[in-house]
């Protein structure tokens, strides 16, 4: 277990260190949440939005998980370039722990979604959003575990195939769908009856649906638990595929 | 002396498709400690695939091995611990600082921060990386690459080193000088050295002993000097020649899978 620890937190070193040197990367996953946030946020002011919080307490919720999708999801982009540099297999051939060649990039990757949704949030109470702290706390947590679960799906693929030109399509055929089908921009409450029957299927809406409650205050409902156990349970499916893929890959 | 690899009935077959691919149908061939072996072949005979189950990139489908004294499949992490391995298209981040990939590779090694430290010092200098420390990896020449590549493979002062066509895209000079310091690792350190290639000059100059496979099998094996003439009629041949004869084709001309600067 000890040697798994050192050498996630080797590789974690590493690409936390390159992520801080390239301050762009940092940037490029929150444009869209940021121009939701200020471009259509005002526009939901007054609205009903059919939950208990205000507009904004439904709308950066779902800016979260739009950024986790944004971001996390494209982590294995990264991954890409250095296979075929040969980083990996020059990693996978010295004796440090394959799971932790992973592992220390999700702590990088959670990190990252986690700084970027502290401007999100922060952007959103220049803007007018007001949630008690422990509900953005706990909001950031579903998040962190949303990162593990995208970015670790995210590198799986990434090392499935060989080029971005296969990625990139696989990755944003996903994401549109997932958006539009979470909620993220406005509640699903909102749906006709065919369209939250749809919307049940992915696993997305929950989370966002949980984060809306904690940021309204509400922390021990069902929709909280029942957001936490989806994302948990499909961070850890996630995790196990992203685990077989960078200890078994021959590619 | 013993062996510093061996290998019986080494295979891999890959699942396509519709179809099934056998890239290695069977290799059985003894490393001895200490020597240069020359693994030469014609596109596609199965030298990459070979090399990538010797280092436990990829798992034999059937067969054994034993490397640097660990049995492949019961011990991987046994290998790994004893073997370096220099990819055809290395292993460095182009974005990434000379001195960081020597640290971080020292720490995959499980050497401490210090001692990651003064072994990254220590590699500098012997492959005359120290000017170039605070570079990006994309700022070297190929053969300075080519250092870095072997120095990283060093970290851990392996006792088989693996090296994967290593002066594909060097110019003659930088070509030249890593014949020389395999030899002086091969001397120096008693390094045993595997390594692919497809110049045949290179093969002859610089192993003691060559290993021609085909079709996933070995077709021949021998000193230089053997192999000429047993296959070519005389030592006097050119290693084209018996190669020829060998494999019924020319020169295992390929490209380059990746290239070496970006």
């Amino acid at each position: 277990m000890l040697p798994l620890l050192t050498d996630t937190r080797i590789v974690a070193g590493r690409y936390i260190r390159q992520t801080l040197s390239s301050r762009l990367s940092l940037g490029i996953g929150m444009v869209q949440p940021l121009m939701f946030l200020v471009f259509f946020g005002p526009l939901l002011h007054d609205l009903p939005l059919g939950g208990d919080g205000d507009s904004w307490q439904t709308l950066v919720p779902g800016l979260l998980v739009q950024l986790g999708l944004f971001s996390s999801a494209f982590a294995g982009f990264g991954i890409m370039l250095e296979k075929h540099h040969g980083v990996i297999e020059r990693m996978r051939v010295t004796p440090a722990s394959r799971t932790a060649l992973l592992l220390g990039r999700l702590v990088r990757d959670v990190l990252q979604l986690l700084f970027q949704s502290a401007l999100i949030v922060l952007a959103g109470l220049a803007l007018g959003l007001r949630a008690p702290l422990a509900g953005v706390l706990l909001g950031f947590v579903l998040v962190a575990v949303l990162a593990v679960a995208l970015a670790s799906l995210s590198y799986a693929l990434a090392m499935r195939v060989s080029t971005p030109q296969e990625f990139a399509p696989v990755v944003n055929t996903v994401n549109l769908p997932a958006m539009l089908l979470s909620g993220i921009l406005l509640p699903m409450a909102l749906a006709p009856g065919w369209l939250d029957v749809l919307s049940h299927f992915v696993p997305f809406r929950y989370l966002v649906d949980a984060v809306r409650e904690v940021f309204a205050g509400h922390y021990a409902t069902g929709a909280v638990g029942l957001g936490a156990l989806v994302t948990t349970g499909l961070a850890l499916v996630s995790l196990a595929l992203g685990t077989r893929v960078f200890r078994t890959a021959g590619a | 002396m013993p062996a510093a690899i061996h290998t019986a009935g080494l295979a891999r077959t890959f699942r396509m498709k519709h179809r099934t691919v056998e890239a290695v149908r069977g290799i059985d061939l003894t490393v001895q400690e200490g020597e240069i072996l020359g693994f030469l072949g014609p596109n596609g005979a199965g030298k990459t695939t070979t090399l990538r189950m010797l280092t436990t990139l990829l798992p034999p489908t059937a067969g054994t091995a034993t490397v640097a004294g660990h049995d492949l499949a019961r011990d991987p992490a046994g290998v790994r611990r004893r073997i370096g391995y220099v990819a055809q298209s290395g292993g460095v981040d182009p974005a990434v600082r000379v001195r960081e990939e020597l640290l971080t590779q020292g720490r995959l090694y499980r050497l401490g921060r210090d001692a990651a430290q003064e072994r990254a010092e220590q590699l500098a200098q012997l492959l005359e990386l120290t000017e170039l420390m605070e570079r990006p990896c994309r700022a070297l020449s190929g053969g300075q690459r080519r250092r870095l590549d072997i120095a990283m493979a060093l970290t851990h002062s392996p006792a088989v080193l693996f090296l994967d066509e290593p002066t594909t895209g060097l110019d003659p000079g930088s070509r030249a000088a890593l014949w020389e310091l395999v030899r002086q690792l091969r001397e120096e350190h008693g390094v045993t050295v595997f390594l692919t290639t497809h110049y045949l000059d290179e093969a002859d100059a610089l192993a003691d002993r060559l290993v021609v496979v085909d079709r996933g099998r070995v077709a021949a094996e021998g000193t230089s000097a053997q192999l000429k003439q047993h296959w070519a009629g005389s030592t006097a041949a050119s290693l084209q020649d018996a190669f020829i004869a060998i494999t019924g084709r020319t020169v295992p001309q390929e490209e380059p899978a990746a290239p070496l600067a970006v």
